[in-house]
């Protein structure tokens, strides 16, 4: 297991915590937009209504940038070796922060496929972390 | 005071508030804000799309991005229990000066939820979910300088920007740092020099990024009518703009596009000026690719052209676009905030003090900032006398 800072979690993301534990991958979604909505939240960034479900999504995606970290960030460490930053497209539409991983740092691309891959967290909940498809 | 443009120039429309015989809502956070804001909105016949400006108590760039809003004004002054006011006095003025018309203030605070639920949920911030914290951070980042790298990364495979294209942006500026006996680093660098320094997060350069120094500075501003009677030939404020479109850099619309695009050109066109009129260019920067944005954003050249644009040294002394004339955020100085330094230096330069570094004849100077993650801009034009 990777060391890394875990993540905090508040009323809003619950839900998407809890699925994690049985390692699915779900997404809020405004149901009146027909959106996929990133970060997790009650309220639909763009209709700013409050109908908003969670589904289940695929675990595709596209790296959009990408950062090499040659040295460690909070929470890392320099053992773990350089590791990249990245933020992915969803094939559902929404785009997250995320690390790739299973491949040398520098094969990552800009605009290349990537599928979820699950990394366990200390409290039985799962960090969502992508690899090249 | 001569004028009361003050009076009458704006009006209270809508509000709304919540409370409970129990003494605790049913909602809290930014949920609870939003309904409010929804609600206050209702009772004046208007929607978020009017909405223009927001006033928070806080940091305002949180429930904007959490609303998707993209405010041109922000009014985010902290007082305690009278902020409220104080904001409403700021914003009177703005509407009154037209650099917004639809300002929405909010507030919402549980404590007897949050003491209730604390226990069961400890992460939970009293006004929304930590962005950063939950969603960014495990990943490993090393804020703020990945965000940057981030936005590098996307130009450079969109636009074909290279490295040694932002390189040249800090070659440039460490030649004006050498002419500044104050700057920090004043020996001059070549393009090589950047491509060789470190790289702890790529595409940055160790040289891509600005310095970490202590600095402090201050500014004084008054009426025209006063200015005109003191010890220093004036510097006036010819126009200004704000834009704010998120707050972590995962939640940034387009990473090539800072809300500089909408606060450079409200700025310019309050002044009346377009970017030829521009002497000096104060341009944040905080690492190089920020500074070839702002560029881009501010209309000196096209989106994507920013890297040939600076390729032929026009940014450094001499050159047709004298930026960032004090050695910048590279060489100069970067305390944390460095905005205060991109108007003490904008207004030396219009008022000829400058000595070596001196862009003669210069007469309208821009102080363009950025903060956060390229999370928000505000652009000031600045002009002589001989400007009005």
């Amino acid at each position: 297991m990777t060391t890394r800072r875990e993540p905090t979690a508040s009323d809003e993301s619950i839900a998407f915590w809890d699925a994690t534990r049985s390692q699915r991958f779900v997404l809020p979604w405004c149901t009146d937009c027909d959106i996929a909505i990133w970060y997790p939240r009650l309220v639909c960034p763009q209709c700013r209504g409050t109908a908003v479900e969670w589904r289940d999504a695929s675990g595709a995606a596209t790296v959009h940038a990408y950062s090499i970290h040659w040295k460690p960030g909070n929470g890392r460490v320099e053992d773990d070796g350089p590791y990249v930053v990245a933020l992915v497209d969803l094939a559902e539409g929404a785009r997250m922060m995320t690390n790739i991983v299973g491949c040398p740092v520098d094969a990552v691309t800009v605009g290349m496929p990537v599928h979820l891959e699950w990394e366990p967290l200390s409290d039985g909940r799962h960090l969502p972390v992508f690899r090249p498809a | 005071m001569s004028t009361r443009t003050l009076r009458g120039a704006a009006a209270i429309v809508g509000v709304t508030d919540a409370s409970s015989p129990t003494g605790e809502l049913d909602t809290r956070g930014r949920v609870l804000e939003a309904a409010m804001i929804k609600a206050a909105l209702d009772d004046a016949g208007l929607t978020l799309a009017d909405v223009d400006g927001i006033c928070y108590s806080g940091v305002a760039t949180g429930i904007a991005e959490y609303l998707d809003l993209h405010p041109r004004y922000v009014e985010g002054t902290f007082v305690g229990g009278s902020s409220f006011e104080v904001h409403v006095e700021h914003a009177a003025a703005a509407i009154a000066t037209g650099l917004c018309e639809v300002v929405v203030g909010v507030y919402a605070s549980t404590p007897r939820q949050d003491r209730r639920l604390g226990a069961s949920v400890p992460s939970f911030g009293p006004m929304g979910p930590d962005v950063g914290a939950e969603w960014e951070a495990p990943y490993g980042p090393r804020m703020p300088m990945t965000s940057y790298a981030l936005a590098a990364s996307r130009h450079m495979a969109q636009f074909g920007t290279t490295s040694e294209q932002l390189a040249q942006i800090a070659v440039d500026t460490r030649r004006w740092a050498a002419l500044n006996p104050r700057a920090r680093h004043q020996d001059p660098i070549m393009v090589d020099d950047v491509l060789a320094s470190p790289t702890t997060v790529s595409p940055l350069h160790q040289l891509d990024c600005c310095l970490v120094t202590d600095g402090a500075g201050a500014y004084v501003l008054t009426s025209a009518e006063r200015a005109r009677d003191l010890a220093r030939p004036p510097v006036y404020v010819l126009g200004a703009g704000t834009g704010l479109d998120h707050w972590v850099i995962s939640q940034m619309p387009d990473l090539t596009v800072t809300p500089g695009a909408i606060s450079g050109p409200a700025a310019f066109a309050h002044a009346g000026i377009t970017p030829d009129d521009v002497d000096v260019l104060m341009g944040y920067d905080s690492f190089t690719i920020t500074a070839l944005l702002h560029l881009e954003d501010l209309g000196f050249c096209a989106k994507g052209e920013g890297g040939a644009f600076v390729e032929d040294g026009k940014l450094g002394p001499g050159g047709a676009l004298p930026m960032n004339t004090n050695g910048g955020g590279l060489s100069y100085t970067h305390p944390g905030q460095y905005g205060m330094f991109l108007l003490v230096e904008a207004a030396r330069q219009l008022r000829g003090e400058c000595g070596p570094r001196q862009v003669q004849g210069a007469e309208i100077a821009v102080a363009h900032g950025c903060g956060g993650v390229l999370s928000a801009t505000g652009t000031i034009v600045l002009g002589t006398e001989a400007t009005l």
